[in-house]
């Protein structure tokens, strides 16, 4: 295969290079010294000053770069892609009770949000009911509670499911979850092959961030699976897994950590899925992912076309999957919650713009925009809109959307991407080397990577290495203003005690013999070692409650606490 | 003559009280502080306010540190600072910091919380804060 640039040109432009370096350069900078020591990006990949075709000598286009569409797919993983159809807008949201759930989701559809993304309430996130001591205090605070059955159908309440995909943010619970909304689907009449959206349902990186764990590895692995399995075969639009980067990337890890530890946790579904005797081509498609985009900028676009590469390489060579489907990296991107800051927070509009373009130039699947208003509280409607707004200026203001993969032959973006795709290759090689990622996480390899990362960035920070504008730089004193940004408000106690009522009221009014009935079928079918969905959605629809089924499970498969940390 | 140098480390109990796993500014604070010359006790995730107070009084700490990110902060702090008033051990100041609403810090304050600190403020002025504490304690 031809190479990019010939040897000649390659040849003449070095020349011109040492040239440039030699007669140009030094004076300019003896005049006007670089601003910087050293340039880096946000994860410490040292920058040059310029990038040129030298940089890409060895590149072969059609291997590296090629077509949206086609193999492998670092331009996008469609041949039209936003020119056909703009990325799904797709705001996390979720607060309170699943009535005021249920509104803000109706007017984010009517602000012309695409898709639908559950936001769930602490106690719903590790399998709790809101009567649990645990609970005390944290119903409906950070997203929708959402116990039971009644409560979904109250969520989804106008909101015909089968016109809407929606998104589910839920892992050590997600058969519950999941069985809610197929249980809901039902009853409005709408079909299987009809039912869309995504359950997180991610295992490996709740031990690694997010910490929403419940489970001990082994079993949480196994109950993904099963989500996993059980949604191929039934519901062939879901996608059952979101192989998320986003936590481990919230969590201080860098670009390349992500990337890698991200890749790193599928290849171990891949391989637990297809020791099930599942063909590969079964369910690769129905794989998908989930990314950061973060604010140093090109960095996270690098990111974006890396993984694309990457997985598709993984999908074909490692597990010789052969439709063009099972090699594609679908991806949806949240902007960085680590980069906003309460300090003059309007700023924050600004920073998710940027990482939103980002996401976009990345060529993302979908997309969420953070609130301004996050560093303080779940976002009001006034900000939430602001956010949705933002990806609509890019989708229809900027011309971001109207050329595919616009930054592709960019010295510097090519370089970077296979930069990037190189470091995180060598993190994968570390992780196989032990066993894959199970084992990886058993033994805290990631954890460990991902606290020496952040705390370097704290310190980066605090020496002014990084530079946060009204944070480190452009400080303020306390401006009055802070004071007047509109927070969502709304009566904690009062949902907590309408939500510890309203399970109540589904425990006593449900059918006793079905629900005990359900129960003891599933806790047979786990310690038989069954793939327990059939069995949960059966206890769903008897009104058996989020804690109930958690709680079978738990006396089956054990529960997980994290090893202390000194 | 010089007087003795105290050999007693400021001992500060960083903890998580309820279901919010976002540890990340924990960690960093608690090894921040290690550096900085305190002695860390890090309860790690899931705690409740009854088994931070027996923590913070079985390890005799001078400071408790804790991090909310989930909304919850009065709440929490209503409860730890009544337990702590419970056992006797109001003498403990107790320090917040996370993502907590600029209002709610005057209410956090009128509780009792002594400092709160959001994210985004250098760890410079934490440790500077602390020693302020500790030292005003041990008067």
């Amino acid at each position: 295969m031809a190479k990019l640039y010939s040897k000649d040109a390659i040849d003449e432009i070095i020349k011109a290079y040492k040239e440039w370096e030699s007669n140009v350069l030094p004076e300019w900078l003896s005049r006007m010294p670089e601003r910087q020591k050293e340039f880096t990006t946000l994860s410490g990949i040292p920058l040059k000053p310029i990038y040129t075709p030298v940089d890409l000598r060895d590149h072969n286009y059609m291997e590296k770069i090629g077509f949206p569409g086609v193999y492998p797919f670092t331009r996008g993983i469609h041949a039209t892609m936003y020119r056909a159809r703009i990325w799904t807008m797709r705001m996390f949201s979720g607060y309170g009770g699943p009535e005021e759930t249920n509104e803000r989701l109706k007017t984010l559809i009517k602000a012309g949000e695409t898709g639908l993304s559950l936001a769930f309430d602490n106690p719903t996130l590790v399998g709790v009911d809101p009567d649990h001591p645990l609970a005390e205090g944290a119903v409906g605070v950070v997203g929708v509670s959402a116990p039971t059955l009644l409560d979904m159908e109250i969520i989804f309440r106008d909101i015909y499911l089968g016109d809407v995909t929606t998104n589910m943010t839920i892992n050590p619970p997600a058969p519950v979850l999941l069985s809610f909304y197929v249980a809901v689907a039902e009853k409005q009449g709408v079909s299987y092959d009809r039912i869309g959206g995504t359950t997180q349902n991610d295992p490996l990186k709740e031990f690694i961030a997010q910490k929403t764990y419940v489970f001990p590895p082994e079993a949480a692995v196994k109950i993904a699976m099963d989500v996993v399995e059980w949604s191929v075969k039934n519901l062939p639009k879901w996608n059952p897994i979101s192989i998320s980067g986003y936590h481990i990337r919230e969590a201080g890890a860098t670009a390349v950590q992500e990337l890698a530890f991200t890749l790193a946790d599928g290849i171990e579904y891949v391989r637990q899925l297809i020791a099930r005797g599942l063909d590969v081509d079964m369910f690769a498609p129905r794989l998908s992912f989930f990314f950061d985009s973060h604010i140093n900028f090109f960095e996270e676009i690098a990111k974006f076309r890396a993984a694309r590469r990457m997985w598709a390489k993984i999908m074909r060579e490692w597990f010789n999957a052969k439709k063009p489907r099972s090699w594609w990296l679908r991806f949806h991107v949240q902007t960085a919650g680590c980069s906003l800051y309460p300090q003059q927070p309007w700023l924050n509009i600004v920073r998710t713009a940027f990482e939103a373009l980002a996401a976009v130039l990345g060529g993302c699947q979908s997309l969420h925009t953070n609130s301004f208003d996050e560093p303080f509280r779940v976002p009001s409607e006034f900000a939430a809109k602001i956010a949705l707004r933002t990806q609509q200026i890019i989708a229809y203001e900027t011309g971001a959307a109207d050329v595919i993969d616009p930054l592709a032959g960019s010295y510097f973006v090519e370089w970077l991407t296979d930069e990037i795709e190189e470091r995180a290759w060598r993190y994968i090689e570390r992780i196989e080397s032990m066993g894959g990622m199970l084992e990886a996480v058993k033994k805290g390899y990631p954890q460990r990577e991902v606290e020496e990362s952040s705390y370097r960035f704290q310190k980066e920070v605090e020496e002014g290495k990084r530079l946060l504008v009204g944070v480190n730089i452009f400080r303020e004193e306390e401006v009055e203003e802070i004071r007047r940004v509109p927070l969502l408000e709304f009566n904690q106690e009062e949902i907590e005690r309408r939500q510890k009522e309203r399970i109540k009221k589904v425990r006593s009014t449900r059918d006793e013999s079905k629900w005990r009935r359900a129960l003891d079928e599933l806790r047979r079918a786990a310690e038989r070692g069954e793939n327990i969905m059939p069995y949960v959605l059966n206890a769903v629809k008897a009104y058996a409650t989020l804690g109930e089924i958690m709680d079978t499970l738990k006396e089956v498969y054990g529960t997980y606490e994290e090893p202390p940390y000194y | 003559m010089k007087n003795p140098p105290t050999t007693r480390k400021i001992k500060v109990l960083v903890a998580k009280i309820g279901l919010d796993g976002h540890d990340r500014g924990a960690k960093v604070i608690a090894r921040a502080l290690r550096d900085a010359g305190f002695e860390v006790v890090y309860t790690g995730l899931r705690q409740t306010v009854d088994q931070v107070v027996s923590a913070a009084i079985q390890e005799d700490v001078d400071i408790i540190g804790i991090n909310q990110h989930e909304g919850s902060h009065i709440y929490v702090a209503k409860k730890l600072i009544e337990r702590l008033r419970e056992v006797g051990a109001e003498d403990i100041p107790v320090v917040m910091g996370g993502s907590i609403p600029i209002l709610d810090i005057e209410s956090l304050k009128s509780i009792g919380v002594k400092e709160v600190f959001l994210p985004g403020t250098p760890i410079s002025e934490i440790i500077a804060k602390l020693k302020d504490l500790a030292s005003m304690k041990v008067k």
